[in-house]
């Protein structure tokens, strides 16, 4: 076995590990909002956060054909396709639940489920249909801008591109608003209400419509932002994208206990690491039987132990059961 | 409608208008072979005969006469609709086995093509040289006769697999016995994908090909009548009759097992599961028995499938496909056979007919150069193909369909004296 090799990519597959999993994490706190309050698998979330990835890919390559991308300070064009992307997603976000799981509020329990993964399928072909009459293509490639693609060396094997520490840097600061606002607001507070006791917190009068309403904005929006910031890093998008990273932040939720804000960050940087981790080291220790592929498998393994031998997740938020 | 209604309530004007239906449409077919609506409108003569109330020995004879000679018969005319109508089979047994699962026990299964590709792997495996790469020597392929003993086989493995499954996610309900089952499906499927190292079982994503067919054991028979009938031809049949074959079994099963105790203790625990248990019904025992039967129909037609096809690759068996049968049983009605059979029979010749036709029909309007108020559509997009949204169709099936009739077309027989409709 090849030690030195082992121990030189460790740095760099944490680095990755960490990037993926502030990815993950973002994704997961739209799943467990909305789990928290409607204790309700929002089974279109993927889609809801590859929506903002086309946003994303869509502003830039209008920007680029303006001449505009290169001329722009890079700061501000990031800063406009990550509100542009919030935005697009929180609305969608919003109208799905609006059409699609309103109406079935009080239906036995796998029925929304059914319906919202009816939306996930909807939607993964409307983006198609869209982008196919639009761009005649539907798979994406985000434009390069030079300036985020310019990398720190820290040593001889291990360096940092611009765009990671933006994801991490944008990805932290969502996080701490997210935390601000869910805790020491007036709206946070009847989120939680809401949460708690659907029928106590509308006799405090809590429009618990719009508080519903409002945890998928919120969530959709940290989804929009994610689904940009993956676009800025991995660069290829396909309307089918969105889908595993989203089954994967779901499972994020559910390993940091699900309906737990801040067990899905947790959630989402473990699953990250565990993930980079296998990708890189499983071919190497096992000589090249087993290959990356099976980091999928990874993931889905231990969504399947949590859920069978402690369903709570780590965190321990307590899971009721309502079959 | 209620004059309709009223033809078919009573037994002669019934039997006279479907008889007359099946035989104008089938006509219509041979001499219209290239047309869909032609085609389409058999198929809804067959629906009809459903709803028709006749003596059920007359039922059963018109039902085997359409499906049994007819059908056949347009099949030799134009090969296309034997292919529609296999495809259909293949569904409609996948759709009864996850009824069983997801309508009778209440249990939503969204791995369910997992099991389908058991059994297809498992006859592809050893119908094909590829068992040699694992054993080692020259046996393999299997002569094709092997075939069917490889439906118990893969009958056998599938519900392995569905015990291997029920036995880790007996204790959770709902929607986490969801996405654990989802999880199951893609295990599988990146198994398949990447089991061609250490030891080449599935040969990754190259898929397996030749795979053996059944050999054609009536070949004598056909000689000494005359009919010197070439593989090409006898094939499509050959496979059309086993299809029917393995869906009428699996009709008839799922009929058993819905007024067995069995499938009314699934009821119980679908309706409520605590109740249940104090009624004295093995939860354990129940739900692995659910899994097990759903899974082997589905391990059945896999192998079926597998023959079918010759070369089977993991992109046949994807999550899409297992929310396509999801939505087949949803639109039929959970819980209901004929609904469940209607459900499988629509979506497959909605994917297969309808949006290949379409996009066929915007292909020639778009070589054609045809012009829409002023928009020539020799201009459209050419990545707008009307065949690759079937995604689209299961996912407004499923939207739909909560919404506006949870319990589907044909809603079972329980559910609809639960929700105090008439009985019609």
């Amino acid at each position: 076995m090849d030690f030195p090799l082992l121990l030189g990519i460790f740095p760099q597959v944490l680095l990755d590990g960490i990037i993926l999993g502030f990815m993950y994490a973002l994704i997961a706190l739209g799943y467990t909002m909305v789990y928290g309050v409607l204790e309700f698998i929002n089974f279109a979330h993927s889609e809801i956060f590859i929506v903002g990835a086309f946003v994303g890919v869509e502003i830039l390559m209008g920007l680029k054909s303006a001449g505009l991308l290169e001329s722009l300070p890079w700061v501000l064009v990031l800063l406009l396709i990550l509100v542009a992307g919030m935005a697009a997603s929180g609305a969608l976000a919003v109208l799905v639940e609006r059409a699609a799981y309103r109406p079935l509020r009080h239906a036995p329990r796998l029925i929304p489920l059914i319906s919202a993964i009816g939306v996930s399928f909807f939607l993964q072909d409307a983006i198609r249909l869209f982008e196919s009459i639009w761009n005649n293509a539907f798979n994406l490639v985000y434009p390069t801008m030079d300036p985020l693609n310019r990398r720190f060396e820290l040593t001889e094997t291990i360096d940092v591109s611009v765009k990671s520490l933006v994801v991490i840097v944008a990805a932290l600061l969502m996080l701490w608003a997210l935390h601000v606002v869910v805790n020491r607001t007036r709206i946070g507070t009847a989120i939680r209400a809401v949460a708690e006791d659907q029928a106590a917190a509308s006799l405090m009068g809590i429009n618990v419509n719009r508080i519903i309403s409002l945890t998928f904005l919120i969530g959709g929006g940290m989804g929009g932002a994610a689904g940009v910031l993956f676009g800025v890093q991995y660069g290829l998008i396909n309307p089918y994208t969105g889908f595993i990273p989203g089954l994967k932040a779901f499972t994020a939720a559910v390993l940091g206990g699900i309906g737990n804000i801040p067990g899905a960050m947790m959630g989402g940087l473990v699953l990250g690491l565990l993930e980079a981790f296998a990708a890189s080291y499983l071919s190497l220790l096992t000589g090249g039987a087993f290959g990356a592929e099976y980091k999928d498998i990874f993931a889905f393994a231990i969504l399947i132990l949590i859920l069978i031998f402690r369903p709570k997740g780590l965190l321990g938020e307590i899971v009721r059961e309502r079959a | 409608m209620n004059s309709l209604r009223a033809v078919l309530d009573r037994p002669v004007p019934a039997t006279a208008l479907v008889v007359a239906l099946l035989a104008v449409t089938a006509y219509a077919v041979s001499h219209y072979p290239r047309s869909i609506v032609a085609f389409m409108l058999f198929q809804s003569s067959i629906l009809l005969l459903y709803f028709a109330r006749m003596p059920g020995w007359l039922k059963a004879l018109i039902t085997a006469g359409a499906l049994g000679g007819l059908m056949p018969i347009l099949g030799s005319i134009n090969a296309y609709y034997l292919e529609i109508a296999i495809q259909v089979g293949i569904f409609v047994a996948l759709a009864l086995g996850l009824n069983i699962v997801v309508g009778l026990a209440g249990l939503l299964d969204l791995g369910y093509v997992a099991f389908f590709a058991v059994g297809a792997y498992s006859w592809a495996i050893f119908g094909s040289p590829q068992a040699n790469q694992i054993f080692g020597g020259g046996f393999f392929p299997l002569s094709g006769a092997w075939f069917f003993v490889f439906l118990l086989v893969g009958v056998g493995m599938a519900a392995g697999a569905g015990i291997l499954l029920g036995l880790p996610v007996l204790r959770l309900h709902g929607d986490y016995l969801a996405i654990v089952t989802l999880g199951f499906g893609e295990v599988i499927r990146v198994l398949a994908n990447n089991l061609d190292k250490p030891i080449n079982f599935t040969n990754g994503p190259k898929g397996i090909t030749p795979i053996a067919r059944p050999p054609i054991f009536f070949d004598p028979v056909l000689r000494a009548m005359g009919i010197d009938a070439s593989p090409n031809v006898v094939y499509p049949l050959y496979l059309y009759f086993l299809v029917l074959v393995i869906v009428g079994v699996t009709v008839l099963v799922n009929r058993r097992l819905e007024d067995s105790h069995v499938g009314r203790a699934w009821e119980a625990i679908r309706e409520d599961q605590t109740a249940a248990q104090a009624m004295g019904v093995p939860l354990v025992r129940m739900k692995l028995m659910a899994f097990a039967c759903g899974a082997s129909f589905a391990g059945a037609v896999g192998v079926l499938f597998s023959a079918k096809q010759i070369f089977i690759n993991p992109e046949s068996f994807t999550f899409m496909e297992s929310i396509g049968v999801l939505a087949m049983v949803i639109l039929g009605g959970m819980g209901s056979i004929p609904g469940a059979i209607l459900g499988a029979t629509v979506v497959t010749v909605l994917n297969l007919q309808v949006l290949k036709g379409l996009s066929l029909w915007l292909n020639e309007l778009r070589n054609a150069g045809v012009e829409i108020f002023g928009y020539s559509l020799a201009n459209l997009p050419t990545q707008l193909e009307p065949a690759k949204y079937e995604r689209m169709v299961f996912g407004l099936i499923l939207v739909l369909m909560m919404i506006f009739r949870p319990q589907g077309i044909l809603p079972a027989k329980r559910r609809r004296r639960e929700l105090g409709e008439s009985e019609s």
